[in-house]
């Protein structure tokens, strides 16, 4: 077809498939719905429309010619967030395949959002784990760099964040001993000197580009990094396990007047109501029970003991069998005591608050339509994610895993 | 940081071997399998070395009273699971599993309305007591990456009684496990299978009768470890098994014309090859760390080359790629349910690795190689059923428990002794607050040969190892 219509057409078809496909208006009946922004809700009804939830309710008119889903007898949540995430830092997840850390010890600028791959093998992996969004952390010792947050579903990175600064990273464990020179007290010297030089530059930028300031202890570009956390647009999360970690993490938040996310805190029972009245959330893994001399006080139920303590928990199980195992976490944090509520609170709306990612995290209406369809009790290995809804589009569940299985089902393979 | 807060997957890994040999009688502790010769017990000074005992078990069955377990589900592992169910042991043997099971007067009478039952859970792999907690350089003993063959090295002589991690992983379940040495090595040495129950010495805790194991390594681990003094690729690997084992042909050769007739003095003793040689004797099981499945064929070929069987692959991420060839050759493969991509031969992971072994007839185990992931054998061994059934694959939950239970009994050689509820076995039991197969059921009581060896309802069966003790928390109970 050589006619200026034909290749017309032809082209009109890429555009239409370019377009980005308007957000349908989709109805879920029937699911017993856990918002978590209240109370379980039976034979509900959701309305999603432009990619945010528009109602969910018992009694939701469904707009005609919306398309409707039955998940009578399912179970409905959020969407998980993962709070210590990396995939898509790299296409596998390989080692010498990640690109979630550079070199070097101070890296405040370090922002691994420009290295996530959207189409990274992984990434379906964690959705059928109903993970729909995540902290993606960057690795190393003591300042390794900014954790963006992203959705786990889009074509470009673009697509994918959800904010790109959503907090940074300050090591405090054993990890960064080597970073204070030795000692802990080291680090937290440096930390006092790197903070204190940032805001001294803030002040006195023109000095600094006149030369007329005495040296200070990193680049312009590093300490500029560290600003927006040191004036509270982003919380700092500090990786500490120790009790006397936690004490020190607790200091600087009061020194400097941060928002503080700590994470590990396999000690914080043991300090759980300062905690509390600091209002500090924490990240934990609700498996971590083996001592070691960055927390000898490691125990399962860490997690319990802090939710009676009153500290907003998030939960973050760090598993070589990836990220989709996220929901196990949070029913082992049931099988160590906490209640099935705040489990899923603490891998939903815990996690979004505590990042500021305001739109997400529950199921009310108005926050965008990341949600999971189960076939039964999330948390449980007989049940699976049958749907994941992602800003409103359902998301596809089919893995490499699922192509290689569905090849060797049979020996030998066709 | 990250790596702080995750999990990194335990990379060196080990793996498995051959054959187990006749098996001695369960209750005495047999002689060591290491040497060759028979004339064993006598320990005056005019012995030779390799005829006195070699490193015996000192484990002894405690005490306990009679047992009686009743209205509980009982998974037996032998293809029932009974409702309503009693199971009673005395003496460290299982004396009845059924229904209408009378308690004797001197029984601990046990009510596990609501609960279920298995038998004690095994790990094929485990580096407990070699990689102990707390983790520190000073108790790294599980790699002797001096050398790419190191089989003169014994597993047993690395472990640490004292290791905290023994007591979480008998909360999990867990009554015996093999520790292997690490996967730096081609052949990294004996493994040995141990209970786990309160010791002071290794001693203590090893399986009477159990024969050795040889760990094996396929893969990345060797070639990446000794890079620059080779081997450096797989082909490299290859070709130091086959001159280790050919060697040990020879030394096999001379020691066993020696002792048909003991004439003149004896050939020299060489620990690497002594070791080699009770694998061409089937006198030690060969434990296969090998991930591929290309990798597993070239191994099975080894073994045929000289004439030993590798009981079990390790890791064998892709088993179900030749699940057909791991049936025709007996050989097991333990794996996880759901542990991949970290590497490249651990990239084709699937969840249905278990499941698709059993359904081609294949032994499939589920190991952990993981001081976190035997706390939960049966988690694991969930997650692989379900995956299963969602793909299709005819399951049952027995087929299921046996995956950690009575087919990693099998891949030890100690099936004969348990692995399984049946009378006669050992009472290594499990009872549990609910399905094993949910996430919120705890192990509740653990019975190693009868010994209750952890109640989680009562702190008197809870022990702590040396290293836990003393260590509270200013202001803070522990």
């Amino acid at each position: 077809m050589k006619t200026p219509l034909g290749r017309m057409g032809l082209l009109g078809l890429l555009v239409a498939g370019a377009a980005p496909a308007r957000a349908q208006t989709i109805a879920i009946t029937g699911g017993t719905v856990y918002p978590v922004s209240g109370p379980k809700i039976s034979n509900a009804t959701i309305l999603i429309q432009d990619g945010r939830i528009a109602a969910v309710g018992v009694n939701v008119a469904v707009p005609a010619g919306a398309t409707r889903v039955d998940a009578t007898g399912k179970w409905i949540t959020p969407g998980l967030i993962h709070a210590n995430a990396s995939s898509g830092l790299g296409v596998a997840g390989l080692n010498g395949q990640q690109e979630g850390g550079v070199q070097g010890e101070v890296n405040p600028s370090f922002n691994p959002a420009e290295g996530v791959d959207p189409a990274a093998f992984t990434i379906p992996i964690a959705r059928t784990g109903g993970v729909t969004g995540a902290l993606l952390v960057p690795g190393g010792p003591f300042l390794p760099g900014q954790i963006p947050a992203v959705n786990f579903s889009g074509d470009r990175v673009d697509d994918m964040i959800i904010r790109k600064n959503a907090a940074l990273v300050l090591d405090m464990s054993d990890n960064s001993k080597g970073a204070g020179g030795g000692s802990r007290a080291g680090t937290m010297a440096r930390i006092r000197r790197l903070f204190n030089d940032a805001l001294e530059y803030s002040r006195r930028k023109p000095d600094y580009q006149k030369g007329s300031i005495q040296a200070l202890s990193a680049s312009a570009g590093e300490l500029e990094a560290l600003l927006p956390m040191l004036r509270g647009e982003a919380p700092l999360v500090v990786a500490a396990n120790r009790r006397i970690d936690m004490e020190n993490a607790l200091r600087l938040k009061q020194e400097y007047k941060l928002r503080l996310v700590i994470y590990g805190a396999v000690e914080g029972w043991q300090m759980a109501k300062e905690i509390a009245s600091a209002g500090v959330p924490v990240v934990i893994e609700p498996n971590r029970d083996i001592p070691s001399f960055d927390g000898l006080g490691a125990r399962l139920d860490n997690g319990t003991l802090l939710r009676e303590g009153g500290v907003e928990v998030i939960i973050a199980q760090g598993d070589p069998g990836g990220e989709r195992n996220l929901r196990y976490a949070a029913g082992n944090a049931v099988r160590n005591g906490m209640s099935w509520d705040d489990a899923l609170q603490a891998i939903t709306a815990n996690p979004a608050s505590a990042f500021g990612l305001t739109d997400y995290g529950t199921l009310a209406p108005g926050k965008v339509a990341n949600l999971v369809v189960w076939s039964g009790d999330p948390f449980e290995f007989s049940s699976a994610a049958e749907r994941v809804y992602i800003k409103g589009r359902e998301t596809s569940l089919w893995t490499r895993e699922n192509e290689l299985r569905d090849k060797y089902k049979k020996l030998p393979p066709q | 940081m990250h790596r702080r807060l995750v999990r990194a997957a335990s990379l060196i890994t080990l793996s498995a071997c051959a054959p187990a040999g006749a098996q001695p009688p369960a209750t005495t502790p047999p002689p060591a399998v290491a040497a060759p010769a028979a004339q064993a017990s006598a320990a005056s000074s005019d012995t030779l070395s390799f005829d006195r005992p070699q490193y015996l078990s000192t484990y002894r069955r405690r005490a306990n009273p009679p047992v009686l377990i009743r209205n509980a589900t009982v998974m037996t592992a032998t293809g029932q699971e009974i409702p309503n169910a009693s199971i009673l042991f005395r003496d460290g043997r299982i004396v009845l599993v059924g229904t209408g099971v009378q308690a004797p007067a001197d029984a601990m009478v046990v009510d596990g309305t609501g609960k279920f039952v298995t038998p004690g859970i095994i790990d094929t792999h485990s580096h407990l007591g070699v990689y102990a907690a707390p983790g520190t350089q000073a108790e790294s003993d599980g790699n002797e990456a001096t050398n790419p063959v190191t089989a003169e090295v014994w597993a047993e002589h690395s472990i640490w009684p004292q290791d905290p991690q023994i007591p979480l992983a008998i909360a999990g379940g867990v009554t015996v496990m093999q520790v292997l040495p690490g996967s730096a090595n081609l052949i990294g040495g004996r493994s040995a299978t141990v209970r786990l129950v309160p010791a002071r010495t290794v001693q203590e805790m090893k399986f009477p009768g159990a024969p050795y194991g040889l760990k094996m390594a396929c893969g990345e681990n060797p070639k990446r470890v000794y890079q620059n003094r080779g081997p450096s690729t797989r082909m490299g690997n290859m070709a130091g098994y086959r001159a280790a084992f050919i060697a040990a042909e020879q030394y096999r050769e001379r020691w066993d014309k020696w002792l048909k007739d003991r004439k003149g003095d004896p050939p020299a003793r060489d620990l690497r090859n002594e070791t080699l040689a009770e694998v061409l004797r089937g006198n030690i099981s060969v434990q296969n760390h090998c991930y591929r499945a290309d990798e597993m064929a070239q191994m099975l070929d080894l073994a045929k080359e000289f004439g030993f069987k590798i009981r079990s692959f390790h890791h064998a991420v892709e088993a179900y790629k030749i699940a057909d060839l791991l049936a025709a050759n007996g050989t097991a493969a333990s794996v996880w349910s759901d542990w991949g991509g970290f590497k490249m031969e651990a990239f084709d992971e699937i969840l249905e690795n278990a499941a698709l072994l059993t359904q081609a007839g294949a032994r499939a185990v589920i190991h952990t190689d993981d001081p976190n992931g035997i706390q939960r054998m049966n988690q694991d061994m969930a997650k692989a059923y379900f995956a299963g059934l969602r793909a299709g694959v005819a399951l049952t939950r027995d087929q299921a428990i046996r995956w950690i239970t009575a087919n990693p009994a099998w891949v030890l050689g100690i099936d004969q002794w348990t692995g399984t509820l049946e009378t006669g076995k050992m009472a290594d039991v499990v009872l549990w607050s609910g399905d094993p197969f949910s996430v919120y059921s705890k192990a509740e009581k653990v019975w190693n040969e009868g010994w209750l060896v952890f109640d989680r309802l009562d702190p008197k069966h809870q022990y702590k190892t040396d290293f836990n003790i003393g260590q509270t928390a200013p202001g803070v109970g522990r």
